[in-house]
């Protein structure tokens, strides 16, 4: 008889792999990538496009440096995942420099020097983020309105020279199309002593965020329920971040409402939405036992609180994220179920 | 969270956690009736076809045997005899291929069959009732019977729980919730009176306050008859128990959790919570050894795969050569990409078919090309957890599999390792198709090697210690004896062994001393003097010191 193949149980593919699951992540981005380019033009697009050349670029050649095959790595799309999000958390008309340096920074020193995929303690998009708020503050603040809010709209090859050559179309000026972010606004009105019922009289204003702002929220929100859905992502994690930072919101809310805004505004703001369903839910750098998911969740909305209310920055997903990061381990290990037929774990 | 699903005995049942919906595929070889295999030309028995210790053979060379002769008997407490499982003639006992999956021989006992069965003349029929329960273990134990789930303890072991556990619940596992396998399944369509007859006696011999019969909701009709049977039988404690199909509910913790929700404890037995499971199949052997007094001489075989021409379920004597089942079973449809003993989800790959079927051989999948296609590259983990969501054991199993890569035994073992039932679950869900399972068991073998390796230096550390102490002894013996030596000899001066040359100049030498103090001492010339002489001594003095003292001018 011919020869048989030999294998260890359990037999037969897994239905499931590493590609299909960041296709997934991918796909669930596509509303909110779609309605932020709608709100902020083109320049979204091409931060994407740009950041994900870019990072497949860098991957293959720290591949090529370790001498590691390039297949596996470059076709699990990790890499397209790190970018598009680095390419949605930066302002639509950033410098193109800027956005390499940050995916450079991402891909070689975050993932890759670690060990590439599955071994990098800090989430690669958001490392590039936080480096690239605290080395080029004004650039990566500088924000566009969303469309309702503007009689200016790039077209697709202004946007691009705008980033390329840092070249504006004739009689605009960067001060006149940029625009702070509302959490930002929100920030520096509160920063002056106004009170909320003033500062939301402004029409930078929507329900409970920012107008267009909250819109994006919603259709990453909605992404999120789609990964939910597919089980690509547990609900520990949103769950209790988003639950945490609307829980810190409600507390200050209540105690004194002219100074802190409602406690939707913190959800629907910056980055909170995106940051619980795509970001904190990164499994690699994440807590991965059910516990301390919560655990992990909630701590990341209270820093996001905490940062956003008292900090030096007007968002704080990113630093929250990777402070928590650094904890992941930590409360993965003291939060071990407890396995079956063992009595409640002794700790020692 | 509990459900009640039984419309004729609502029965709480309960949750265990993770789990896994697979694909049946078990309409491959569930749809026809069993078809008894004639007894083949050889019959390849092994010795060891349970856990504990090999059987002895006690036949040689060359003789006849009987159907159901007892051909080899067990050795040691946790072991069982084996059964010519047709008549014919001993030609050889050695080493043959085995199911096993390293592939490697062990000892079996080869009949050339004679085509006649002949059975000896069977013993009076007794009513087993008036038989006490250590005597129907006995017969149990002598009738070869081990765990036909694949487990294949030895169930005279399992059932002799000790006095010190009292059963309360007895349960039948018919659960058979590994893909592909239908042979509990077509049993109990078709012999549910031996089950019923099998269950009769454990519950004579083991007085349970109720017996659970648990099938999964994929066997509707062996669930039907099952409820018939035991309806009709009077059984009044037994319960027909329909259980979600979940892989793994067959499991034995697993179905205890799911029945009572209790847990067996990590390091005890479910008698120590009162409780005992057997296996369908291996009730329905019970009831024949004690009824007919028919040791386990077959077993019904699912023979499947797309590979298989007439896939389904045979009856097939122990010791078949698996090459003579499947040629019976018209043989193979094409050419088979692997031949797995057991389920999908935990059986091992044969290396051929010329091994012969044994008491725990519940299912042959040949499978035909691309059905269960192997996962070829592994990706690194990405700590997703989609392993930690399926397993039935609660423990973690990224933590586990990057405790093996790093061969931290110690911290493996802390993350509970030896609690792993080896299901198969979290190696089927993960995406980077990781052979998570194959870690685990690496793990598991590193860990008892090192425990036997230390044992052996213990051992040998033992031995090194009482060599070193016997020697120690032994020195001090020999000193021992030669201060005694010493010391006697040191009393008796007039040993032969003194020379007596030295012993004649000893005594010259007392002699001359002895001479030398008898004999007066000679008188010097200032002795014995007048006073005159005195007199003249002291003048002479006087005058000597005068002329020192002044000098001539």
């Amino acid at each position: 008889m011919n020869a048989l193949l030999q294998h260890s149980s359990p037999h037969g593919t897994p239905q499931n792999n590493v590609t299909r699951m960041m296709l997934q992540v991918l796909l669930a981005l596509v509303p909110g990538i779609i309605a932020m380019i709608w709100y902020f033009g083109w320049g979204v697009l091409i931060n994407i496009l740009l950041s994900c050349s870019a990072a497949v670029f860098f991957e293959a050649l720290v591949l090529k440096w370790r001498k590691r095959p390039l297949q596996p790595a470059l076709s699990d799309l990790s890499a397209i995942v790190t970018a598009v999000l680095l390419g949605i958390a930066i302002p639509p008309l950033l410098p193109w420099w800027i956005t390499l340096i940050g995916i450079a920074f991402a891909i070689i020193i975050v993932k890759q020097l670690y060990g590439g995929l599955g071994y990098n303690p800090f989430n690669p998009a958001m490392a590039a983020y936080a480096l690239l708020l605290v080395s080029y503050p004004i650039q990566m603040t500088s924000w566009l309105p969303p469309e309702m809010l503007t009689d200016v709209h790039l077209s697709f090859s202004q946007s691009l020279s705008a980033i390329f050559s840092g070249i504006l179309p004739a009689g605009l000026s960067w001060d006149a199309i940029s625009m702070a972010t509302p959490l930002d606004d929100m920030r520096t009105q509160l920063g002056q002593s106004n009170m909320i019922s003033e500062i939301r009289q402004s029409p930078l204003w929507g329900d409970y965020g920012g107008r267009g702002w909250e819109w994006v929220a919603n259709w990453y929100f909605l992404g999120g329920l789609y990964l939910l859905y597919k089980r690509v992502i547990s609900w520990h994690i949103p769950v209790s971040m988003l639950a945490s930072l609307a829980l810190f919101g409600l507390i200050f809310f209540s105690l004194d409402p002219q100074s802190h805004p409602v406690p939707l505004f913190h959800l629907f703001s910056g980055g909170a939405m995106l940051g619980a369903f795509f970001i904190a839910t990164d499994p690699v750098t994440a807590c991965t036992t059910r516990k301390g998911q919560l655990i992990y969740g909630a701590c990341i909305g209270a820093l996001i609180y905490i940062i956003r209310s008292w900090g030096g920055f007007p968002d704080a997903v990113a630093f929250a994220v990777l402070l928590m990061n650094m904890a992941a381990p930590t409360i993965d290990y003291y939060t071990r179920p407890r396995t079956f037929g063992h009595a409640e774990r002794e700790r020692d | 969270m509990s459900f009640s699903n039984n419309l004729h005995h609502p029965q709480r049942l309960w949750h265990f956690h993770g789990g896994l919906h697979l694909e049946e595929c078990k309409a491959l070889s569930n749809g026809t009736e069993i078809r008894p295999m004639p007894a083949p030309e050889k019959l390849y028995i092994p010795l060891a076809q349970h856990i504990g210790g090999p059987a002895e053979a006690m036949v040689s060379i060359g003789e006849t045997v009987l159907s159901g002769q007892k051909i080899g008997r067990a050795q040691g407490y946790i072991s069982a005899p084996v059964h010519a499982s047709s008549s014919g003639r001993v030609i050889d006992i050695g080493d043959y291929p085995v199911p096993h999956p390293s592939g490697l021989s062990a000892p079996c006992i080869v009949i050339q069959t004679d085509g006649e069965d002949r059975w000896p003349q069977p013993p009076a029929s007794e009513n087993y009732s008036s038989l006490q329960s250590g005597e129907l273990r006995e017969r149990i134990r002598e009738a070869g019977i081990a765990g036909l789930g694949g487990a294949l303890f030895p169930t005279s072991v399992k059932l002799n729980a000790g006095p010190e556990h009292k059963i309360s619940t007895l349960i039948i596992n018919a659960v058979e919730c590994e893909p592909y396998i239908s042979s509990d399944d077509r049993l109990m369509r078709e012999q549910s009176a031996d089950i019923i007859n099998g269950i009769r006696i454990l519950m004579h011999m083991l007085k349970p306050e109720r017996c659970l019969l648990a099938i999964e909701d994929n066997k509707p009709q062996a669930l039907d008859i099952m409820r018939q049977a035991v309806s009709e039988s009077g059984l009044k404690q037994c319960l027909v128990c329909k259980i979600p199909t979940l892989y793994p509910s067959g499991g034995e913790k697993q179905l205890i959790r799911i029945l009572t929700g209790k847990e067996v404890p990590w390091n005890g037995l479910p008698a120590n919570i009162g409780i005992l499971v057997q296996n369908v199949a291996t009730v329905a052997a019970i009831a024949q050894a004690i009824l007919q007094h028919r040791p386990l001489l077959s077993r019904i075989v699912t023979l499947t795969g797309q590979g298989i021409a007439k896939p389904g379920n045979y009856e097939v004597r122990i010791g078949t050569p698996l090459s003579d089942l499947i040629a019976f079973a018209g043989g193979y449809q094409q050419p088979p990409e692997r031949l797995i003993m057991g389920g999908p989800m935990m059986g091992f790959t044969l290396h051929n078919d010329a091994v012969p079927i044994t008491k725990g051989s519940n299912c042959i999948i040949a499978t035909g090309r691309d059905e269960l296609p192997e996962a070829v590259d592994a990706l690194a983990c990405t700590r997703c957890g989609q392993c930690e969501r399926v397993c039935p054991a609660q423990l973690l199993p990224q933590q586990l599999y990057w405790y093996a890569r790093a061969r931290d035994m110690d911290k493996i073992q802390d993350y509970n390792l030896f609690d792993c039932i080896e299901c198969g679950c979290c190696a089927h869900v993960c995406p980077s198709h990781i052979p998570l399972v194959q870690y685990y068991r690496f793990a598991k073998n590193e860990i008892w090697a090192k425990e036997e390796d230390k044992r052996k230096s213990d051992r040998a550390r033992e031995r090194h210690q009482a060599r070193e102490a016997r020697l120690a002894r032994l020195e001090q013996q020999r000193k021992s004896r030669l201060r005694r030596k010493k010391e006697a000899l040191n009393k008796k001066p007039g040993n032969k062994t003194a020379d007596p040359k030295k012993t004649a100049i000893e005594a010259a030498m007392k002699r001359v001393a002895e001479k030398k103090k008898n004999r007066p001492a000679t008188a010097a010339n200032t002795q014995n003097l007048s006073a005159d002489q005195e007199k003249q001594i002291q003048q002479a003095n006087a005058r000597r010191q005068a002329t020192t003292e002044d000098p001539p001018a």
